[in-house]
């Protein structure tokens, strides 16, 4: 019989440790899984295409960080509100809201050029993406509406609000009625930093924001008032912190970085703002920042993992004619892995060889 | 001559801890047995072993001369052995007579228990309504409920676990008085307790425990309290007294205070007013449950209070934030530790950080000094002998005890000139209690202003020179201790005096 018995320190081997296990089981499981359903390919080669290719092909590992960099952006934001108990579900609203503020402003100036223009239009996106949450924030503290149900409906209407707006007032006079945006032009757009691909320095700017994340958590007293009002409410009223102000600080946050996100994707990769804006990234950051213990540094990690699991995904979609839910499956199954083999930080599997009677 | 429980070289052990090692008692018929000990000393595991919730590794044990090894509490009850625990078990929605009836095994519900439950009342002194719902009872009222319960089942062992520590002076009195009762009747009783002064008055044997040792059995009035409390923490205790007792100005006045609680089961509070002077110690006595809660809320800056109604050095306070109130050096220790007071999955050192004044070298411009951090709290933990491995220490790793010390270390070190603390020593060991003790009396000999408000009437008579009585939300004038001072603060706890 096995049970699991509370450890009296939490193992700091098992804090390394449980990421490989939860590995090593997605991929034991996927394979049970490949071997099931696949009867005419090989198990291996599809392993390779998924894991391996992605990462000895420079154009992929390109595309894997330019994956990364929204993921990056939008857990971070979301980590800090998970740590105060804030649940923002609806970072995805907040960063296509932020794509069409951001994008507006640059639609505005279609014939201007400056470099002022991109540190405005990040503004505009970040506003953009703070009002968005804001709305969650605003209700949460004044009526105690549920943030989790706000921020998810305003998600779907937002990806609305982007086809309403790509089929009116922003769609390319020149575009031969293709519900997409103008095409933004080079001042616009963000540098690229890897010559011959589509890396900008949204990927940069992602990496110093976890580390200055980092620091706020670790060194400033915000940082503490976060997670003492995410773990005991209580205690944090008898510190004196506003708990208001922390819903506030954690939604503004976490949907000003979404937002942000979303004009990166518009004047970066995308070039322009199309109905394909919404990919998932605001649902799939969650998975990234609980698979990171919303660690702001492992946060890079767990997003290259799960960029990883889009591009393999999309590589066995084209070579041998899986379906797209694949990737789902591993984000799915890397999450499950991840939060299960976490709890042996806290607890140690002890077996028994006896069945202990029953009182 | 023949007892009627006999327990020989009990051994019970919880991976490498030895919660009883080697323990051996004998109940005599008819006695009151008492089980003396601090928190950890191995009381509930003993009777958790009697009661057989727990087994024992090794050891035996005698029920009336013949062996005895409970499996279970259904067991133990079937032998006769019943137990009215610390926390009550009873449905709040149900009458006394429905959840006595749910109380006993093997019963058919359509019995009516009404009169056998009158008679038990009549015969004990149990003063109860069986048709009343228990949601409508006061604590001493369902702890009678829950003896009656016991007593259905006509045992001959009685387990009473910390029995008084949630009662009024009279309801106390009343229940030595079943007691004693029953003890005649033929029902021994064992009496678990660390107030040694009850122990005394009542039991005539006494087992003391310490660290899961047995220390001694010993006729308890053979020995004072000291003495007593000595051989439970196994060290000599200070003897506390205030050296001298200077009193300055008033510095803190609570006016005319009254607040509806917006809790459908909180008490609301009737136009409380107190003033404190510097230097002194003014106890707020009460039974909890009478809008203590509601009033530290109110002090301690977590709700608004109304204007005018906090004054604090000549300001009004009322509207001020916790930290904000700190500012002006008024600090707090609130009764629930982990998870008000400290944050229990943090550790010491970032729990510090939750009583800061403005200026301090813990922090600048929000940001953190880990290092100057660490270094207070070091000076905490050594100051006020916290034993604990290190500063980092999760809160909820020390025990009650030392997470208490630090809390008060962690407000003393500020040198407050008004400390607001709830329930002091509850649930601390003597020798803390007695650390917390000589502390806040030298922090007033230093001249500061100590509001105590505490369900411990010997504490509160102990370090406090002004008492009130808080009683269904309105607190009572200074009590005039001189002249039966006890009797009065009794009758105000029970809310038949108003002065």
């Amino acid at each position: 019989m096995i049970r699991l018995i509370p450890r009296t320190q939490p193992s700091k081997a098992m804090i390394f440790l449980s990421p490989l296990l939860a590995l090593t089981l997605t991929a034991v499981t996927a394979f049970f899984i490949f071997v099931f359903i696949l009867t005419d390919i090989e198990v291996s080669s599809v392993f390779y295409t998924l894991f391996v290719e992605p990462l000895i092909d420079t154009y992929y590992i390109s595309e894997l960080l330019v994956k990364a960099a929204p993921l990056i952006m939008i857990a971070l934001g979301l980590s800090i509100g998970f740590r105060a108990g804030v649940w923002n579900i609806g970072a995805e609203g907040q960063y296509v809201i932020g794509g069409i503020t951001g994008g507006a402003v640059g639609l505005y100036f279609y014939n201007v050029e400056g470099f002022w223009l991109i540190p405005l239009m990040s503004l505009a996106a970040i506003l953009g993406g703070m009002f968005y949450a804001g709305i969650a924030a605003f209700l949460k503290t004044k009526y105690q509406v549920n943030e989790i149900l706000v921020t998810l409906m305003l998600t779907y209407v937002a990806v609305l609000f982007l086809s309403a707006m790509l089929q009116g007032p922003m769609r390319n006079p020149s575009g031969f009625n293709f519900p997409e945006s103008r095409p933004f032009h080079d001042s616009a757009l963000l540098p690229i930093i890897w010559q011959g691909t589509r890396l900008n320095i949204g990927l940069i700017i992602a990496v110093i924001l976890s580390f200055v994340t980092w620091f706020g958590i670790k060194r400033h007293l915000s940082g503490l008032q976060i997670k003492i009002t995410g773990s005991a409410p209580r205690a944090a009223k008898f510190a004196g912190f506003d708990d208001k102000k922390t819903i506030w600080f954690a939604l503004l946050i976490s949907g000003g970085v979404a937002g942000l996100a979303g004009l990166f994707e518009v004047i970066g990769p995308a070039g322009q703002i199309t109905p394909g804006l919404p990919q998932f990234y605001g649902f799939t950051a969650i998975i990234v920042a609980f698979m990171s213990r919303l660690h702001p540094i492992a946060i890079i990690f767990s997003a290259l993992l799960i960029a990883l699991t889009y591009l393999g995904g999309e590589n066995v979609q084209i070579y041998y004619n899986l379906p797209s839910s694949i990737t789902n499956i591993f984000q799915g199954m890397l999450l499950f892995y991840f939060l299960a083999c976490d709890v042996l930080i806290q607890y140690k599997i002890v077996f028994f060889k006896t069945i202990r009677q029953k009182l | 001559m023949k007892y009627q429980l006999e327990i020989q070289n009990i051994t019970k052990s919880y991976g490498d801890l030895k919660a009883n090692d080697d323990i051996s008692l004998s109940i005599k018929p008819a006695s009151i047995h008492a089980l003396l000990g601090e928190n950890g000393a191995g009381k509930s595991t003993l009777v958790k072993v009697i009661y057989g919730s727990l087994q024992a590794d090794s050891g035996q044990m005698q029920w009336c001369g013949e062996g005895y090894s409970p499996k279970s509490p259904f067991e133990a009850r079937e032998q006769g052995i019943a137990m009215v625990f610390q926390h009550f078990s009873l449905f709040e929605s149900l009458t006394v007579a429905e959840n006595i009836i749910l109380g006993l095994d093997d019963i058919g519900l359509d019995t009516d228990f009404t009169e056998q439950i009158i008679k038990y009342s009549k015969q004990y002194g149990l003063d109860i309504n069986p048709q009343q719902v228990v949601g409508d009872l006061s604590v001493g009222a369902r702890q009678r409920v829950e003896i009656i319960r016991c007593l259905m089942q006509n045992p001959k062992l009685l387990i009473m676990d910390e029995p008084t520590s949630v009662l009024t002076p009279q309801e106390v009195t009343d229940l030595f008085i079943t007691l004693r009762k029953l003890a005649e009747d033929g029902c021994a009783i064992l009496y678990i307790s660390h107030k040694l002064e009850e122990v005394r008055q009542l039991c005539s044997e006494a087992t003391i425990l310490r660290g899961g040792q047995l220390v001694q059995n010993c006729n308890p009035q053979d020995h004072n309290k000291q003495e007593l409390a000595e051989m439970m923490i196994g060290k000599k205790l200070v003897q506390l007294a205030r050296s001298n007792i200077t009193t300055g100005q008033d510095i803190f006045s609570i006016n005319n205070l009254s607040r509806k609680s917006e809790d459908m089961f909180g008490v609301d509070l009737h136009d409380i007013s107190l003033t404190i002077k510097q230097g002194s110690i003014v106890g707020i006595a009460g039974v909890a449950g009478n809008g203590q809660d509601e009033l530290m809320e109110l002090l301690i800056g977590e709700v608004e209070a109304p204007a005018d109604s906090l004054i604090f050095k000549g300001e009004d306070v009322g509207r001020l934030n916790p930290h904000q109130r700190r500012q002006l050096s008024m600090f707090f220790i609130p009764e629930e530790r982990l998870g008000h007071g400290a944050v229990p999955d943090m550790g010491l050192h970032e729990n510090m950080l939750l009583s800061r004044p403005q200026k301090s070298e813990m922090t600048n411009y929000g940001v953190i000094n880990w290092q100057n951090v660490e270094k207070l709290t070091q000076q905490v933990i050594d100051d006020f002998k916290v034993q604990t491995q290190s500063s980092k220490m999760l809160a909820k790793s020390l025990s009650g005890g030392n997470l208490q010390k630090f809390m008060v270390g962690r407000e003393l070190i500020q040198n407050p000139e008004l400390l607001i603390v709830s329930q002091p020593t509850w649930g601390v060991d003597a020798g803390s209690e007695n650390n917390i003790h000589q502390s806040l009396i030298a922090l007033a000999d230093q001249g500061s202003a100590i509001l105590i408000i505490s369900q411990d009437l010997d504490e509160i008579l102990t370090l406090c020179e002004q008492v009130h009585v808080l009683s269904e939300g309105s607190l009572s004038a200074a009590v005039d201790m001189e002249d039966n001072g006890l009797e009065k603060i009794s009758n105000l706890m029970v809310g038949s005096e108003k002065q």
